[in-house]
């Protein structure tokens, strides 16, 4: 190993270690923003040191450089913009369609590698080459149906199609029988293109009749298969830092689905399998969407707080998109110096972002005793007299509890089970899984249509104004 | 099969496993951040495409270089970026005591 060589590699070393160490900091909040920064620090390492590589073989044409150069500055500039653009509540979905870029750069590796091949390398590059181009196809497709179903471009409701099991099994036997073609080095370029279009295809019929509610977890998964995709891209091309990072992100993608399928009461297998088992997934699910709602105005629900004596409020992602967590703990704390009992239930996903509402609240000075998780709550909402929903929606939709509908099983917070319930909501839109909240048409359940910021604030004037 | 392949292979099996242990207890508050930031190491295949593209040498292979390239530029930066901005609003704790302090003009110290 030359001189040059080793430098490469130790730098290439340094990098993988700030990856691990930066993500071993984002195991808690206090250092998650330096671990992300390292993690950055370590990337801008590894591809300042490929350029060097590349410079010093020379072997890239004028041509090659400029492809090069336009094509990062290119996607540098998108990325950085949409990242900077995006508001806070859709940033799953571009985390999702990120993750789809780098699953078809992967593939696209795999690809060009495997055209400029002049005699054929043997099974060791072969195999991670086919698995590339599988898994890289896969997520690829599956990433921005994930985001699209997100982002309402595609409905969030589970797709299933006549049949869709049947295409669903071909796509994955012509995936297999081309795979073995390619590692075994027969087919030609014929068996990698149609490798890359049955895997784009079934990364759309994998993810199609899958619930927008699950959609989380499936990125989640999903981003483990890039990296694994990656690491396979790094078998091909003879390189270390792409199998290290590629098989990091595999694995620790892994483990944190399987924690995100965990906090919300989910097996992976049963999310993924979804929208295939059950047959009734789409019938039931609208069955009472025809419902008569009831709407209250800030002065009847002051006086209904005001005289409760237990208040829970729930807040949702529409609360945290309307910046509220000031004006919710200004009410709280009003109603507090009446004598009322305050309590916060936090669904472990509110805020489409897990754990998001707790920290909000916090900035807002909600002192962490009146978070209330899930199951703490749950068995006292009998007892409540107003539930004050703000922005949440299908983490508090009874249907859940029945079996046939694109969220059951989730677990939910029983606010239904209070005595009266007041939701503020800016409209009868539907949530992240896209169906009807049977909630809103309660009898019990007052609805107030607003922004959560103009509705908590028109509360708590009432509240002073009625009560002095 | 090469010695060069079963080292790459030993290294794919190490890492595997430190991916594993690396983020084992990690509180719900923090998985979709770790998620963007998995998300965004994944980016490392800008090295494969800006090697690639090396090699490349007619148009069909400019093509794909181009399109490689534009795709990991994009996660990597944007994933870095978006992975920061979420990561601005989990303040530390001690930042926010720190905030308090400084607003109630007090200069009591709890730690």
């Amino acid at each position: 190993m030359s001189t040059f060589d080793t430098v490469i590699r130790l730098v290439y070393l340094a990098a993988a270690t700030l990856f691990v160490v930066g993500l071993h900091l984002m195991n808690s909040p206090v250092t998650a923003r330096r671990g992300n920064l390292l993690s950055a620090t370590g990337m801008t390492a590894a591809i300042l040191a490929t350029i060097v590589v590349l410079i010093e073989s020379g072997a890239a044409s004028l041509t090659a450089w400029l492809v090069v150069a336009a094509g990062t500055a290119v996607g540098a500039a998108v990325g950085f913009v949409m990242a900077r653009r995006v508001r806070m509540t859709a940033m799953p979905e571009l985390v999702s369609l990120f993750n789809a870029a780098g699953g078809g750069a992967a593939a696209l590796v795999a690809i060009h590698d495997f055209l400029h091949f002049t005699e054929s390398p043997g099974a060791h590059i072969l195999i991670p080459l086919a698995l590339d181009v599988l898994i890289g196809a896969v997520t690829f497709s599956g990433s921005l149906i994930a985001s699209g179903k997100l982002h309402g471009v595609v409905p969030g409701q589970p797709i299933v199609f006549p049949g869709a099991r049947v295409v669903t099994l071909v796509l994955a036997a012509v995936m297999l029988v081309t795979t073995v073609m390619i590692a075994a080095g027969v087919g030609g370029l014929a068996a990698v293109v149609i490798l890359s279009l049955a895997a784009l295809a079934f990364g759309v019929t994998m993810v199609l009749p899958i619930g927008g509610a699950d959609m989380p977890v499936v990125i989640s998964l999903l981003n483990a298969f890039t990296g694994t995709a990656v690491a396979m891209a790094g078998f091909v091309i003879g390189n270390d830092v792409l199998i290290t990072a590629g098989a990091l992100v595999g694995a620790s993608g892994a483990i944190l689905t399987k924690l995100m399928a965990d906090a919300m009461n989910r097996s992976i297998g049963n999310i993924m399998l979804g929208g295939f088992g059950t047959g009734d997934s789409t019938g039931t699910a609208t069955a009472t969407g025809g419902g008569q709602v009831r709407t209250v105005s800030a002065d009847d629900a002051a006086i209904q707080l005001a005289y409760a004596s237990k208040v829970v409020i729930v807040p949702g992602y529409g609360l945290a998109a309307a910046q509220a967590q000031h004006q919710v703990h200004e009410l709280a704390s009003l109603l507090e110096a009446r004598g009322v009992e305050v309590k916060y239930a936090i669904h472990p996903v509110a805020g489409r972002m897990p754990g998001h509402m707790n920290v909000l609240l916090a900035e807002a000075n909600v002192p962490y005793s009146q978070l209330k998780e899930m199951d703490e709550i749950n068995p006292e909402f009998p007892q409540v007299d107003v539930a004050l929903v703000i922005g949440a929606n299908d983490v508090t939709n009874p249907a859940a509890r029945r079996p046939g509908t694109a969220i059951s099983g989730m677990p939910i917070l029983d606010v239904d089970k209070a005595k009266s319930v007041i939701v503020v909501k800016r409209s009868m839109g539907h949530g992240y899984a896209g169906i009807d909240n049977e909630l809103y048409t309660d009898p019990k359940t007052g609805m107030y249509f607003a922004d959560a910021k103009k509705a908590l604030a028109e509360m708590t004037a009432a509240v002073k104004m009625l009560v002095g | 099969m090469s010695s060069e392949f079963v080292t790459d292979l030993t290294i794919f099996v190490l890492s595997l496993l430190v991916g594993f242990e690396v983020i084992s207890k990690v509180p719900t508050t923090l998985h979709t951040p770790l998620m963007s930031a998995a998300n965004s190491i994944h980016g490392i295949v800008l090295a494969g495409t800006i090697l690639i593209a090396a090699t490349a040498s007619d148009l069909v292979g400019y093509v794909i270089a181009f399109v490689a390239c534009v795709f990991a530029a994009m996660n990597v930066v944007g994933g870095y970026v978006v992975t920061d901005r979420m990561l601005e609003m989990f303040k530390p704790p001690a930042a926010r005591k720190a905030q308090e302090v400084t607003a109630n003009g007090s200069a009591e110290v709890t730690r």
